[in-house]
């Protein structure tokens, strides 16, 4: 367990320099440049006249949609990452059971697709 | 000469001698390793950005960026003095904390996913038996430092770009997916180096080329590079900044080293997928056939004369091919990507498996 854990180390040790770098970036900045904000300057961009309220506004529900999609099919890929690594570790007969397996579970997963296609879930006009 | 050699080749076995294998040792090693790399990228990002903006004044019949240095070398460096000497501004009302975190997330995001690149045999930093996964992982987690910066910064336009540019991009994560599912389905494994070496002995071995599954696997390489190219924001997907109709999208309201943050990660992004591409279809650090004048050159070289041939690609698709429109976008990745991806996974695992000798 320790030495498995030992591997992603390194990952950890990027992580904390990359945050340093990143810091570094935006301290230069706020050390070296000037910092005279006015009201005009701090507001929120917008075309010749100031912002009428706040711009976190209703959007539309598509991508709210789109993003439960996202949650089926990435779930489904993260799925697929062990049984593509091990099909082919297997004896040829059991191969091609999970073959078929996973056959079956892409294809209830297709209905489900194609369901979600006829209802227009992926229509953006 | 040789007894000032002979002397510091003793005072480094002095100093390193004893720290070796100890986890002081450990720590200086790998925190080398990885400047190496952080250096490495940020100056090749210099100029490949230089590269970017050339390409693309050649195809337009400009000269592009010529006056800093030497037909222009300089230009990043001189970029990089002005975003530093540049004011932060942090809109009165933005959520300022999100608002500075969203680009430092972008950029560490950016960085650590290339601990598991292999650049050549055993030159990597994190040698994951699952490097495929987390490369996965963490350019799915890219999406946030953008919508947390469209949020924050309580503007019209950085909201609704933030918005599309999430929605642009988990739809192409999922072609993604299924793709790196073929080439985990041929090399039978998720370590980026085993990934590589399955692909050893020349151009008909390297996934994208093999005889047994090239019409698959061509066509898989094509969905991967326009589905990167969405995943990146770049053109003809870069939507979420399309200046016509947005302004600058989540970047409106950034200026300075913030704004710079985001650049660099969004070009260390495109330069990663540029990797990937490499890693998965282009053989990595092999060279393309296994003869004597080509297997001198370092496996290093190999490797990064692929990825700038796959930047020199994205720069031309971004300088030749008109910006999508949002439907149009939203149609190609879930209804022609996602069913071709889908129905590739079947066919590969398909001949893998009824191909099988034993």
């Amino acid at each position: 367990m320790a030495a498995l854990l030992l591997e992603y180390l390194p990952i950890v040790v990027f992580m904390a320099l990359a945050t340093i770098l990143g810091l570094g970036f935006i301290l230069a900045a706020a050390i070296v440049a000037p910092s005279n904000p006015d009201a005009e300057k701090v507001s929120a961009y917008e075309c010749g006249f100031n912002a009428f309220d706040d711009a976190r506004m209703k959007f539309d529900v598509r991508f709210y949609l789109v993003a439960i999609l996202f949650i089926i099919f990435d779930l489904e890929v993260a799925f697929l990452f062990p049984w593509a690594t091990s099909l082919m570790d297997m004896p040829k007969d059991v191969s091609i059971f999970a073959f078929w397996s996973m056959m079956v579970f892409l294809g209830v997963l297709t209905v489900g697709f194609v369901y979600e296609w006829k209802k227009g879930a992926l229509e953006w006009e | 000469m040789n007894g000032v050699m002979q002397s510091v080749a003793n005072w480094w076995d002095g100093v390193w001698g004893p720290i070796s294998g100890t986890p002081v040792g450990w720590t200086l090693f790998t925190t080398g390793q990885i400047l190496l790399v952080t250096v490495g990228i940020l100056l090749s990002l210099a100029f490949l950005l230089l590269a970017d903006r050339k390409i693309w004044a050649g195809v337009q019949m400009r000269k592009g960026p010529n006056v800093v240095g030497p037909f222009g070398l300089l230009q990043s460096f001189a970029d990089f003095l002005k975003f530093v000497t540049k004011e932060i501004v942090i809109p009165a009302g933005s959520d300022k904390v999100v608002f500075l975190l969203a680009p430092l997330l972008t950029f560490i995001l950016a960085f650590i996913g290339w601990a598991v690149v292999p650049f050549a045999p055993g030159w990597v930093i994190a040698d994951l038996n699952v490097g495929i996964l987390y490369l996965f992982a963490i350019s799915s987690l890219g999406v946030y430092g953008i919508i947390m910066g469209g949020w924050a910064s309580n503007s019209k336009y950085p909201f609704l770009g933030g918005l599309r540019s999430a929605a642009q991009m988990v739809s192409y994560e999922v072609s993604i997916g299924f793709v790196i599912v073929t080439v985990i389905l041929l090399a039978g494994s998720m370590n980026l180096s085993d990934i590589v070496n399955n692909q050893a002995g020349g151009l008909a071995h390297w996934h994208a080329f093999a005889p047994k599954t090239l019409v698959i696997m061509f066509p898989m390489m094509v969905i991967f590079f326009v589905s990167a190219l969405a995943e990146t924001n770049r053109p003809p997907f870069d939507l979420p900044e399309a200046e016509s109709e947005l302004v600058a999208g989540y970047q409106v309201e950034y200026s300075s080293t913030p704004y710079l943050l985001f650049m660099i990660g969004e070009y260390a992004n495109i330069v990663l997928m540029c990797a990937m591409l490499t890693i998965l279809f282009f053989g990595g650090w092999h060279p393309p056939l296994d003869v004597a004048p080509l297997t001198w050159l370092h496996p290093f070289v190999w490797f990064a004369l692929k990825v700038v041939f796959w930047f020199f690609m994205f720069a031309m698709v971004k300088a030749i091919v008109p910006r999508y429109r949002y439907d149009q976008l939203m149609r190609l990745g879930w209804k022609v990507f996602l069913p071709t991806s889908l129905v590739a996974v079947a066919l590969v695992a398909a001949i893998q498996v009824y191909g099988r000798v034993s």
